[in-house]
């Protein structure tokens, strides 16, 4: 039914990887013992103050200059009150309608808003039944409490659970490559909430949106925005409306479970932080900022794209996961290789799908130069391609020279005139005249178990390519 | 005039329980404060900007080096229900206020 | 006790231990028997003995071992700190507020905790989960508030100097209801760091002493910006120890809209504040009226930012890390709801509901909002005066102290105590009230206010008048104990 198109925006939170927290001195947590890591102000005691931390503020402003937005001259904290264990002030110290940053673009998405606050704290359960009424306890550790948070709010410019899984990682990838946070959505350092409508293709006004909270993998987000998607598809569908409403998505069962409806919105009576005065954006701030931003993935893909020749697709591929572009460049640059950077880039993904996807390949024992030495190995045509696929796997296996290994184990192509390979192509017509016959008479799909044949006794040490032109040739086509 | 539910309905914002008769009370007592308070939105202010500090200070800011935090059991020293090193409370239902 | 000890103020108790006249460890034991001998009910927390540390026995740091008096709401280390609530009854905290610390620093011992009207909220000191506090001068009446216990303290001569915090003139009214001086420094002088919280964008923490003499030895080591505190500023010069006795050049305003407000100032009060400007006259200052016309308003503009501010400040009193807990066992917002309701007083519930009510969705604009651009006006008009006037002059309090209960029927009349001092700290400036004499036997306040950092100017001001006027406080401390 595709007379709906979804539109989608998304709510991002990012801890940053600052050494304190955001409003005292106190050092972030990884799994800690609870509360060893608090202090009068991020406890909320009576008379405590907080101060914001400077690299926080510099860390915030590098990341609305990475997405394009415009860094406010003056900007406020404000009071979000509300009341909740792991809140201690009952009031979270947040911005308002003056945020650090406003407005920017980031691949097809527009960015609404930037602004900093602080994480509440953790709270545990320790109840056997989950949330049943005055029967169960929680426990509440605070060294989360206070930790740096960047919020980034999208205006509503995706139309797909995909689209919005890509541009997560997009992001994702940019602000790893700001060095600002960890950005590993299974700790919670990245955070995403998405708000979900649909609307009549071609429309150009906004449906009722609802909100799924706190999706912790791409996958998560992209099944629960897809579940979200198809629900309200049936809604309307059935002439019932979309209530506006906070959901949970369950990436097991694939459910989604209300949370709170419309009525219980909260009036969190937002007014100016009287603790904090407000923050101005000074020329030397801006200046070191921008000093300290990285190359970004959008510029690093369109000068891959510009300046070696790679697809765009394929640049996009590389430079949008850090990893993959350092290692690229690294390999291309390594000393002697003369590599074609097209072929190169083509045999990145053989490594990835190698090595797992999430795997870092400067982790591998795949030394970027001997990539850079098996591609050019398959250019020169020194070796098939199924051989360089042979020759990866030991190189993952147990690292190494590539050539050294073609020597070694005598890997080297089957080609020219010297090889011996126009017999086993004679050898192939005779074993096969049906198929010979056939190929003769223009059937080309016929090709394939003759060359079959050849790479099986060249044991994949033949080009298919040159096998597939030397069978022509000795069937005068 | 502040009506009954109007006072109800903040001191739920504000976490208060009220009784009844101190409802009826609170609602007379802040009625009469917010009338004579009522007198300022008669100024003409429309192109007065509003004062949230006095002071003309900006970007009081702290280097990013930690300090040394409290002893955990000094940090739960004053907890009504210190357990398993955390706070111990009621476990927050479904309608209670989140994030 | 000697009453030669007593007879000292705080300036010339030090000189004396400084010159080896008298032992701190003495005039510590002194006042502690005093104290912990209150009839007033002015202290919540007096100390056992005498520190140990080598500061009270010698004549070390500036301050020599004069005890200190300080008002429950400073956290002081490992001592209770209540802030004159049921709430937080017992409470400890684990750190000490930076201005308490900088005097300890400077030789003043802890000599207690001053009781105060709950959470600073009130002008009476009839606020207190621990019991109102009397006024040594008339026992059946009210010292002022919210900080009662320390101007009590003073007044009663159970302490030699006390601190208090001021917001809408806590320090103010009181030292005037109590015939002492009291002074509210610029906004940010003072740290707030370790000052429980009431009204973050107008608390100050102030000096209440016998004379203006000893109000600047005081503030002199409570001044200083701290980095705990992002909205203290370094006081750009040092307090001075006044000596002026003159008022020559000095141009004084009395602004008619607060001195000549209806249903206004007390005729005894008026008499008192015209004879001190008759005073001023003879001194060499030149006295006339200033305006400020959006003074009127200040106290709405007041109950409105004041409250909102608190309403946040208090969400933290939830039964969840410290202070009282009602009903742990039932569900959580039934722990929030009984826990509030059975810790906070009814002044305090008061309070947070009008706060919450001007924050609230639909009511920021036309309240609070509103309150925030009154504010711009008034330090506006106070600028605009500054420009011709040295310092702007009224009566501290409208009234002399009033008897115990007499307002507790009506809010409102209460918040009315409260009209000439709550333009100041709108503003941010200072002001200080000193006794400018008696009106049926009760002392009345004179106050001066002055643009921000002119302190030292005020005191000056403040020490040539009250040289002139002359007032003698020794009655209230014949019979406190």
């Amino acid at each position: 039914m595709n007379e709906y198109e979804p539109v989608i925006g998304l709510e991002i939170h990012v801890q940053l990887s600052t050494q304190t927290k955001m409003f005292c001195g106190c050092e972030l947590s990884f799994g800690d013992e609870p509360n060893v890591h608090t202090c009068p102000v991020c406890l909320g005691l009576p008379g405590a103050l907080p101060v914001v931390n400077a690299q926080a503020i510099h860390y915030g402003i590098m990341i609305g200059l990475a997405l394009g937005c415009e860094i406010a001259p003056r900007s406020q904290f404000h009071r979000k009150n509300y009341f909740y264990p792991d809140l201690p002030k009952g009031y979270q110290i947040s911005q308002y309608d003056v945020p650090l940053c406003r407005g920017g673009r980031l691949g097809d998405v527009r960015i609404h808003r930037v602004h900093l606050e602080e994480d509440a704290a953790k709270l545990v359960h320790v109840g056997e039944s989950g949330r049943i009424h005055g029967a169960d306890r929680s426990v509440v550790d605070f060294n989360r409490g206070g930790t740096p948070l960047v919020e980034i709010v999208t205006e509503p410019d995706l139309h797909s659970a995909e689209q919005a899984r890509e541009w997560l990682v997009l992001l994702r990838t940019t602000l790893r490559a700001l060095g600002v946070s960890d950005v590993d959505m299974s700790q919670g350092s990245l955070r995403c909430d998405a708000n979900v409508s649909i609307r009549p293709a071609g429309s150009g006004e906004l449906g009722t949106k609802t909100e799924l909270k706190n999706m912790n993998s791409f996958r998560f987000l992209h099944d629960g925005v897809l579940a979200e998607i198809e629900r309200q598809q049936a809604l309307l569908e059935a002439g019932e409306p979309v209530v506006q409403e906070t959901l949970h998505f369950d990436p097991v069962s694939g459910t989604l479970t209300p949370l709170r409806s419309k009525e219980e919105a909260h009036d969190y009576r937002y007014f100016p932080e009287p603790d904090l005065v407000p923050l101005e954006a000074t020329p030397e701030m801006l200046a070191a900022a921008r000093d300290a931003l990285p190359e970004l993935p959008a510029a690093r893909a369109a000068r891959l794209e510009s300046d070696l020749g790679l697809s765009a697709e394929r640049a996009r591929e590389l430079a949008f996961r850090t990893e993959l572009a350092d290692y690229y460049e690294a390999a291309l640059a390594s000393d002697g290789a003369a590599v074609d950077p097209i072929a190169l880039a083509n045999w990145i993904p053989q490594l990835v799908e190698r090595i797992g996807s999430d795997a870092d390949p400067a982790g591998s024992r795949v030394a970027p130069a001997s990539l850079a030495g098996l591609v050019k190995l398959v250019s020169e045509k020194r070796i098939s391609r199924d051989t360089a696929r042979e020759v990866l796997d030991r190189l993952i296996a147990s690292g190494g020279d590539p050539e050294e290994i073609v020597e070694r184990e005598g890997l080297g192509a089957v080609s020219g005139e010297d090889s011996g390979l126009g017999e086993i192509v004679a050898a192939a017509l005779a074993a096969d005249p049906v198929a010979a016959e056939q190929v003769r008479s223009g059937n080309m799909k016929a090709i394939g178990p003759l060359v079959g044949y050849v790479m099986r006794e060249t044991k994949g040490r033949a080009d298919g390519g040159e096998v597939s032109r030397l069978i022509r040739a000795q069937l005068g086509l | 005039m502040l009506e009954r539910e109007q006072v109800q309905h903040v001191a739920r914002l504000a976490r208060l329980e009220l009784s009844e008769e101190e409802l009826v009370r609170m609602a007379g007592e802040l009625s009469k404060v917010l009338d004579h308070i009522e007198k300022i939105r008669e100024l003409d202010l429309d192109d007065v900007e509003p004062t949230a500090h006095v002071i003309d200070v900006v970007n009081a800011l702290r280097a990013d080096r930690p300090e040394p935090s409290l002893p955990r059991e000094v940090a739960l020293a004053a907890a009504p229900e210190p357990v398993a090193g955390g706070f111990g409370v009621p476990t927050p239902g479904a309608s209670a206020e989140a994030q | 006790m000697t009453t030669e000890i007593l007879e000292l103020t705080a300036a010339e108790a030090a000189t004396a231990v400084r010159d080896g006249q008298l032992d701190a460890g003495e005039l510590f034991e002194a006042y502690r028997e005093r104290a912990a001998a209150d009839t007033l009910n002015a202290f919540t927390w007096v100390a056992q003995a005498a520190p140990a540390s080598p500061r009270a026995a010698g004549a070390v740091g500036s301050l020599s071992g004069v005890p200190l008096a300080v008002k429950d709401l400073f956290c002081t280390e490992g001592v209770p700190s209540q802030a004159g609530s049921r709430i937080l009854k017992g409470y400890r905290p684990p750190y000490t507020a930076t201005v308490v610390q900088k005097l300890l620093d400077a030789g003043a011992p802890l000599l207690g905790k001053t009781n105060q009207d709950e959470f600073a909220m009130g002008s009476s000191n009839e606020n207190s989960g621990y019991g109102p506090v009397l006024n040594p001068w008339d026992t059946a009446r009210v010292p002022g508030g919210s900080s009662g216990g320390s101007a009590a303290a003073v007044a009663a001569g159970l302490a030699p100097w006390a601190i208090g915090t001021d917001t809408g003139g806590s320090i103010r009214q009181p030292a005037a209801l109590c015939g002492i001086v009291g002074l509210k420094p610029t906004y940010g002088a003072c740290s707030r760091y370790g000052m429980i919280a009431f009204a973050s964008s107008l608390d100050q923490a102030g000096p209440l002493t016998r004379d203006v003499t000893d109000c600047a030895l005081l503030l002199r080591h409570m001044v200083g910006q701290d980095h705990r505190d992002s909205t203290s500023i370094a006081f750009p010069e040092e307090i001075r120890l006044p000596e002026r006795g003159d008022l020559k050049g000095v141009r004084l305003g009395v602004p008619e809209e607060l001195v000549g407000a209806e249903g206004g100032v007390e005729p005894g009060v008026r008499k008192s504040f015209d004879a001190t400007l008759a005073l001023a006259e003879s001194l060499g200052a030149s006295v006339e009226p200033c305006r400020l016309p959006h003074a009127p308003h200040a106290l709405s503009a007041y109950y409105l930012i004041a409250p909102a501010e608190a309403s946040a400040n208090l969400a933290r009193f939830d039964g969840v890390r410290y202070g009282l807990r009602e009903d742990g066992a039932a569900d959580l917002t039934t722990m929030y709801t009984r826990t509030r309701a059975s810790g906070f007083g009814p002044e305090v519930k008061r309070r947070i509901m009008l706060g919450t009510y001007a924050l609230s969705s639909g009511y920021y604009d036309a309240y609070y909002g509103t309150a925030l651009k009154v504010r711009t006006k008034i330090a506006e008009d106070f600028r605009a005066a500054f420009t011709e006037f040295d310092f702007v002059v009224t009566p501290t309090s409208p009234w002399v102290a009033f008897e115990l209960g007499a307002k507790l029927d009506d809010p409102l009349a209460m918040y009315l105590n409260d009209f000439c001092t709550v333009p100041m700290p709108l503003a941010g400036i200072p002001a200080i009230s000193i006794p400018s004499g008696l009106s049926d036997g009760l002392p009345v306040g004179f106050q001066l206010a002055g643009p921000a950092f002119s302190e030292n100017r005020l005191l000056e001001a403040a020490h040539a008048l009250e040289q002139a006027i002359g007032f003698d406080g020794s009655r209230a401390r014949g019979g406190a104990a």
